[in-house]
């Protein structure tokens, strides 16, 4: 599948959770498949930590970028694009070419940077809805995403609940536990604390801070994936002959662990992940409900398909059952799986016959 | 006359009804369809949980071993256990947690005090294998069989009243020698 990105402008201000206004902002997209005459098979597809608007397929001149979710969309993909037409976005503040960070500040003519305001999970979705009236999208038929994309999912069923029939919610939480803000406080200090940072301003300078971005990444790809697939995947192996007595790379997932740092500083923004841990943090819709998040969810009017994964301690199955839970008390349409799957968060990315059996399953059973 | 006929007359129209050990869903489909019964199973098997979502009705995949702390008090006016008590490991806070979740509750199970049964057991001194009871003894799902008068003493221990019962054998109704004659058990009881 040949895809192409495109982006909307949008020049109405934003007024954010925070309270600060974006003045105007652009969202970066993409679609696939074809929006039919009813206009009532359209999908959103939302994105988590470092992916973006690129779900499927390839571009022309990059065949071997394939997008973030092809196992999932495409044509005859459990979210088949012959018969809906899906929407990939990326949210805003984060840097493949959604206004954040790294955009120009229309106020100085100079990046943002530092100066970006703080984003939510709110915001992200205020401004999906730009989007879809752009596309002239009254109702999706479904918004879906896995980990913070779970999270907007989820939140399009609150805060638009006449413009979502189905919200599909995969390896979610309703809320950050005590132990997941203290991993991205850690990111963020080890980002915050490089010397290249120099307060968030860097893209003048010329620096990057690349040793934070790195141990930010090590840090967070040790929580994407369960003790058992990481023991599984390197074990105590070497990689070298015999212990070195010294700090050189002695096991193997040592080297995993730089390697995948050392990749993403080289293609993500320090400012945006910042960000973007904020937005995680700062999520929690039972909050403005005195924590009942059944509460939360009394405005709902979707159908829900809730997916978890057994070994995913980041956000574990019993975050999804909490969300179940909260269903349950206003008698919402909800199926929940449990899917038994070894590889810890990041399973949501990968291909089991009963979890894409299941999704397949499911959009099949959504009238158009 | 099937189980389903009996549990479909038993359930009022418009019910909230929480079938655990749902299997593919299919009494859920006809409670809905029939009763306009909304509905959620409890799976665990990922197989019939697929089945269950092709078939439209709501399906949590649970292990019901874990309890039933995911629904609220009386959340449902009926929960239904078809066919699945001979298979759980601890029957006693199960049956209780049913009447805590729903106003009511269907049990059925198979009865280990059929003739049939009796009959291998007593003269061949072999565990029985039957249409009710298809699995050799070490290969089987059921740990815990029971004959209908141990169901109504474990009823009476636990305090839940038998509001109805319907005992079948080939799908013909028992009415005479129901702990003897009967196959399949199904009990309507509540608090």
């Amino acid at each position: 599948m040949i895809v192409e990105a495109r982006k909307a402008s949008f020049g109405e201000p934003l007024r954010l959770r925070s309270g600060a206004v974006l003045p105007e902002f652009e969202i970066a997209y993409e679609t696939y498949g074809t929006l039919n005459a009813a206009r009532s098979n359209a999908v959103l597809v939302c994105h988590a930590l470092n992916a973006s608007h690129h779900v499927a397929g390839a571009y022309a001149d990059d065949p071997e970028n394939l997008g973030w979710w092809d196992n999932m969309v495409g044509p005859g993909k459990p979210l088949d694009t012959d018969r809906f037409f899906v929407v990939g976005n990326n949210y805003i503040g984060s840097c493949f070419g959604s206004t954040g960070p790294t955009s120009i500040n229309p106020g100085t003519g100079r990046p943002w940077g530092a100066d970006f305001p703080v984003v939510t999970v709110e915001d992200w979705v205020a401004a999906q809805a730009r989007l879809a009236d752009f596309l002239g999208i009254e109702r999706f038929a479904a918004v879906m995403g896995g980990s913070i994309g779970a999270m907007q999912a989820l939140y399009w069923a609150l805060a638009y609940p006449g413009r979502v029939r189905h919200s599909i919610v995969i390896a979610a939480t309703p809320r950050l536990s005590a132990q997941n803000i203290g991993f991205n406080e850690v990111a963020r200090q080890a980002i915050m604390t490089d010397p290249d940072f120099h307060g968030g301003h860097y893209y003048d300078k010329g620096a990057v801070p690349a040793r934070g971005l790195r141990i930010a990444r090590m840090i967070g790809h040790i929580t994407y994936l369960s003790d058992d697939a990481m023991m599984e995947k390197f074990g105590r192996q070497l990689r070298r002959a015999a212990p070195g007595f010294d700090f050189d790379i002695d096991f193997e997932i040592e080297s995993y662990l730089r390697y995948q740092g050392d990749k993403f500083a080289s293609y993500f923004d320090a400012n945006t992940y910042l960000r973007i841990t904020k937005a995680l943090d700062y999520f929690d819709p039972a909050g403005d409900f005195g924590g009942d998040l059944s509460k939360a969810f009394a405005r709902a009017t979707a159908d829900f398909l809730v997916v978890s994964f057994t070994s995913d301690w980041r956000f574990s199955p019993a975050r999804s059952r909490e969300i179940v839970r909260a269903l349950l008390d206003n008698r919402r349409v909800v199926s929940y799986l449990e899917i038994d799957a070894p590889q810890g968060h990041d399973a949501f990315l990968l291909e089991d016959p009963r979890y894409h059996g299941a999704l397949r399953a499911y959009f099949a059973n959504i009238a158009l | 006359m099937t189980e389903a006929d009996t549990i479909l007359q038993w359930v009022a129209p418009r019910s909230r009804v929480l079938d655990l050990g749902c299997g593919d869903g299919s009494l859920l489909r006809r409670l809905w369809e029939e009763r306009q019964a909304p509905g959620y199973g409890v799976e665990i098997d990922d197989a019939h949980v697929l089945e269950c979502i092709r078939n439209d009705v709501n399906v949590l995949q649970m292990d019901l071993e874990d309890g039933l702390a995911t629904f609220a008090d009386r959340s449902f006016d009926c929960v239904i256990l078809s066919e699945t008590l001979q298979a759980i490991h601890r029957q006693e806070p199960l049956l209780k947690e049913m009447l805590r979740v729903g106003g009511e509750a269907i049990v059925s199970f198979p009865n280990f005090g059929y003739w049939r049964a009796r009959i291998q057991i007593a003269l061949g001194g072999r565990m029985p294998v039957s249409r009710e009871l298809p699995y050799q003894w070490y290969d089987t799902p059921n740990v815990h069989l029971c004959t209908l008068v141990d169901f109504e003493a474990l009823c009476a221990k636990l305090g839940f009243r038998v509001l109805e019962r319907v005992v079948l054998t080939g799908g013909r109704r028992v009415h005479y020698l129901a702990n003897l004659l009967g196959g399949l058990a199904i009990y309507r009881v509540s608090a």
